[in-house]
């Protein structure tokens, strides 16, 4: 991956360090002043008090302690995390099949096309949309719930309901663009493994949990690994809907940090907020790596 | 990678069919049938679920607000009206508006459909231009300690970016450049890790005979990069620009951080404000899915345009 793969010739022989210095200049700044910069001192904000006003003070675990004994904030965690079960385990369902339906009917541009319009809308116009599809009193959802002799929900307003229904909206974002990876995916098992099972004369259903969904694993392993990151830090969706009602029933972990930076100025806490997503981020890619062995390949 | 990666591949799955015919000619007529009926039963409700939203946004569009109140579910246009567009391009009057569902407070959309486009597009070129650069270098350039630099790049790799938000915030606000355009793309125009990353992988495959031959005529190996490689690579710096300009376009949280005023709001913080100031009895439906449909609708065209680019470009090739 990294292998040195360019061999260069005779003329290509002599050092090219201060060309390559001006070459990564600015994406050197980038790195430096807007990812490592950002890292170091968003760590030590979270040992600071600090309202953007008065100089920051250093007081040491006491945001930490703060932390342990807050409700709101073990709450976001819990909230945080259903929402994260919900939508990764809805859309990973639900792009396998798009995935392996397009792989068996049809490999046309037009159809994957359509699959990933969802993905082109921002997060605020799928929330937006929904929102009003899904409206208590005149969104069509509602009506069809009616027509069919249910009773009308409310989606974004009952403490119920609120995180599984933006953990839809989400899936419907993002479900196209999961099921093209996995499309990827699948185009990467040889041919000859189904041709070997239809020989023997295995089913659909067979072939697929036999085959298909083991040779899938690694990549399944890096959707899932991208998806769950991508999933906690879920804010957009929640901002624009219930804004973390009712209550406190969809402040999810993200907003939270938002509120306490921008709601109350409490920088230090935020930061301490934003460690304790970072690691969560950290612990939860670790294990999954581990769990699904993404790494690895059982197709040589 | 994706092109070359997936393209390989497709010969041989599009084999298979042609394998079970001469295998199985029987079942492949009668068994299949049903199944792929059902098949495409299920892959049509999954479009219908996909497209659907797209409909109901125009539809609702072009709907007078008040006339959706009394008929929601009519599928057509409720007495059809470009009001909400009205609305939403700051074209009715304060008391036309209001009369007609709005809240009434000025918006002009054309202004953060200005500001989106700078910004997507100012980040766009600056922050691909920057990391086709350095992927230069990290492929085609001899220096000393070029693979541990290129290391110390991956590690960014493991930065979540919204991690660096809230820091990054607090610097733009100490450049004092909070609520400026300048402000919103400052932590963008540099670089990504993942397009440094996607671009060497195609620097490293173009062949070294053409670049021989250019250094051989005297060619320096900055105009190498500027004919040789970046001509030959016009592909994949579209295709990481394309998803470059869509995930700029569609960012919400970090301007939402830094815009305070019209000056600086992009369409989609635009958005969200819409939402959040129209009536709460009786919001401006037409008027919401306008704005929303005008936020879409320039990804929409560009879709169009770049359809087979995208869809082919997403996989994982790039990253492994």
């Amino acid at each position: 991956m990294s292998a040195p793969t360019v061999r260069e010739g005779r003329v290509g022989r002599r050092d090219d360090t201060r060309l390559a210095l001006l070459f990564i200049l600015p994406a050197s700044i980038g790195l430096v002043v807007f990812y490592f910069w950002p890292l170091l001192r968003g760590i030590w904000l979270s040992f600071t008090s600090w309202d953007l006003l008065s100089p920051a003070e250093f007081v040491g675990l006491d945001n930490y302690r703060a932390m342990a004994a807050d409700p709101v904030f073990w709450n976001a965690v819990r909230v945080t995390l259903l929402y994260v079960v919900i939508n990764i385990g809805l859309q990973t369902v639900v792009a396998l099949v798009i995935a392996v339906l397009m792989q068996r009917l049809s490999r046309s541009t037009l159809l994957r096309s359509l699959v990933l319009a969802p993905y082109l809308v921002s997060n605020v116009v799928a929330a937006l949309v929904f929102l009003w599809i899904l409206d208590y009193q005149l969104g069509i959802g509602n009506q069809v719930l009616e027509w069919i002799g249910l009773e009308r929900i409310g989606f974004f307003t009952s403490e119920a309901w609120a995180i599984p229904t933006i953990a839809v909206v989400n899936v419907w974002r993002h479900m196209g663009y999961t099921a093209l990876l996995i499309f990827a995916g699948l185009q990467a098992i040889p041919s000859t493994t189904y041709e070997a099972a239809r020989v023997d004369g295995a089913s659909e259903v067979r072939t697929f949990f036999g085959i298909t969904l083991p040779l899938l694993r690694p990549i399944l392993g890096l959707v899932l690994i991208i998806s769950v990151i991508g999933s906690f830090q879920v804010f957009d969706t929640v901002a624009v809907t219930t804004n973390g009602g009712p209550v406190d029933a969809s402040r999810v972990l993200q907003l939270y940090i938002y509120d306490k930076a921008f709601g109350q100025f409490d920088f230090g806490y935020a930061s301490a907020l934003s460690v304790a997503m970072l690691l969560i981020l950290v612990v939860v890619t670790f294990f999954q790596y581990r769990m699904t062995r993404a790494g690895q390949t059982d197709l040589n | 990678m994706t092109e070359t990666t997936t393209a390989p591949a497709a010969p041989t799955t599009v084999g298979v069919p042609d394998v079970q015919r001469a295998a199985a000619p029987r079942r492949r007529r009668r068994r299949p049938s049903l199944g792929r009926v059902l098949a495409w039963v299920v892959m049509i409700l999954l479009l219908l679920v996909t497209l659907f939203p797209f409909y109901w946004m125009l539809r609702t569009a072009l709907s007078s607000n008040g006339a959706l109140y009394a008929n929601s579910t009519s599928l057509l246009p409720v007495d059809f009206s470009w009001g909400g567009f009205e609305r939403v391009f700051g074209l009715q009057s304060t008391e036309e508006a209001i009369a007609q569902g709005g809240s009434g407070a000025s918006i002009d959309f054309w202004l953060y459909l200005r500001n989106s486009v700078v910004v997507a597009t100012v980040v766009t070129a600056c922050q691909v231009f920057f990391s086709a650069m350095a992927a230069y270098a990290f492929s085609r350039l001899r220096w000393r300690g070029r693979d541990a630099v290129f290391g110390v790049f991956l590690l960014s790799l493991m930065v979540p970016v919204i991690f660096t938000l809230l820091p990054n915030f607090i610097l733009v606000r100490e450049l004092g450049l909070i609520d400026t355009l300048l402000g919103i793309m400052l932590p963008g125009l540099f670089m990504t890790p993942f397009a440094i990353f996607f671009l060497r992988q195609f620097f490293m495959n173009v062949s070294t005979e053409v670049e021989e031959a250019a250094l051989i005529d005297g060619a320096s190996k900055v105009r190498v990069f500027f004919a040789i490689i970046i001509p030959m690579s016009v592909g994949p710096i579209a295709t990481i620009a394309i998803l470059t300009y869509i995930g700029s376009w569609n960012d919400y949280f970090w301007p939402l951080m830094v815009s305070y005023t019209d000056d600086s709001r992009v369409l989609t913080v635009a958005l969200g404000n819409f939402n959040a100031q129209t009536p709460q009895t009786g919001p401006d439906w037409a008027g919401l899915m306008a704005a929303t449909l005008v936020a879409a609708l320039p990804m929409i065209l560009l879709f169009l345009v770049f359809a087979r680019r995208i869809v082919n470009s997403i996989g994982f090739s790039g990253i492994k």
